[in-house]
């Protein structure tokens, strides 16, 4: 690995870091926080999603305009989503599991730092879960 | 102010997802690691696409800092007290099941959808949360019903 694969390296994981460490403070790695919200008990994840996509939305549309490229790439990449019958199916599918477990992805994933075994059991069913669906997949 | 760590737990967030587009331009959603490092043991056509091992990399070490992320706040703010949860193992399991089903069918989750599209003003991201949102309220309303 060169320098500057190196930086982008450390860079990507000091955003992981940041994320998870945020969704730590927000509460979101636990399950109870995300239910009691589904349950309309608790609206705080109104504003986690809020500030989330408000820095996000400003990132987003500043960065291509100040800056050429990134700081350590050479373009900045788009992802467009489209909206058909596997969107809307994966996404009814989504919110059934989360649902059920209040447990998404990304808490998943950094609960595991946090020494909550516990959400091993969901960590486990979304690795699953995304093997199962790849297995099914046509392409 | 019970709701300021919303806000900044909110802001952490969305500063880790704007850090990595401003130094690499990558769109860092989360669902897509549970598929692209499936890439690295099963060979079928579906996980060997380009999407998955050309990112599985980046995607892994961005996961990784999630766990540091988790660990840090776990040894800080949190004190090392012990973390659990009173859901039961079969519903963790299960309803993780359609969560990585789901949010891999459905190209995203919370934050490959909900932040990363609605942060770039993407309307079918919109729906895919009001799709979500809406079977989540259902499906945790009924489960709180029935127990």
């Amino acid at each position: 690995m060169n320098a500057l694969q190196i930086s982008r390296a450390l860079i990507t994981l000091a955003a992981g870091v940041l994320f998870g460490f945020g969704l730590s403070v927000a509460t979101m790695i636990q399950p109870e926080v995300v239910l009691n919200f589904l349950t309309f008990k608790d609206f705080g994840l109104m504003l986690v999603m809020g500030s989330g996509v408000l820095v996000v939305l400003l990132t987003y549309q500043l960065a291509p305009r100040l800056l050429r490229q990134p700081l350590l790439d050479n373009h900045f990449h788009v992802h467009p989503s489209v909206w058909n019958r596997d969107t809307l199916v994966g996404a009814a599918l989504f919110g059934v599991g989360w649902g059920l477990c209040g447990v998404c992805p990304g808490p998943a994933i950094a609960a595991l730092g946090t020494g909550n075994w516990d959400l091993l059991w969901a960590l486990g069913g979304i690795a699953l879960g995304a093997l199962v669906q790849g297995l099914r997949a046509k392409t | 102010m019970a709701w300021l760590h919303y806000l900044w737990g909110g802001l952490l967030i969305g500063a880790g997802t704007g850090l990595l587009y401003v130094f690499t331009g990558r769109i860092g959603g989360m669902s897509t690691v549970f598929s692209s490092s499936w890439s690295y043991v099963v060979q079928r056509p579906f996980f060997q696409q380009a999407r998955f091992t050309d990112s599985r990399n980046w995607r892994l070490v961005y996961a990784a800092g999630l766990v540091l992320g988790g660990l840090m706040w776990w040894l800080g703010p949190a004190g090392g007290a012990p973390q659990t949860t009173a859901v039961p193992a079969w519903q963790l399991l299960v309803g993780g099941f359609f969560v990585g089903y789901g949010a891999r069918l459905g190209n995203g989750c919370t934050s490959g959808h909900g932040i990363c599209g609605m942060g770039s003003l993407q309307l079918p991201s919109l729906y895919a949360v009001l799709t979500f949102m809406a079977t989540a309220f259902l499906t945790a309303n009924v489960m709180r019903w029935l127990a």
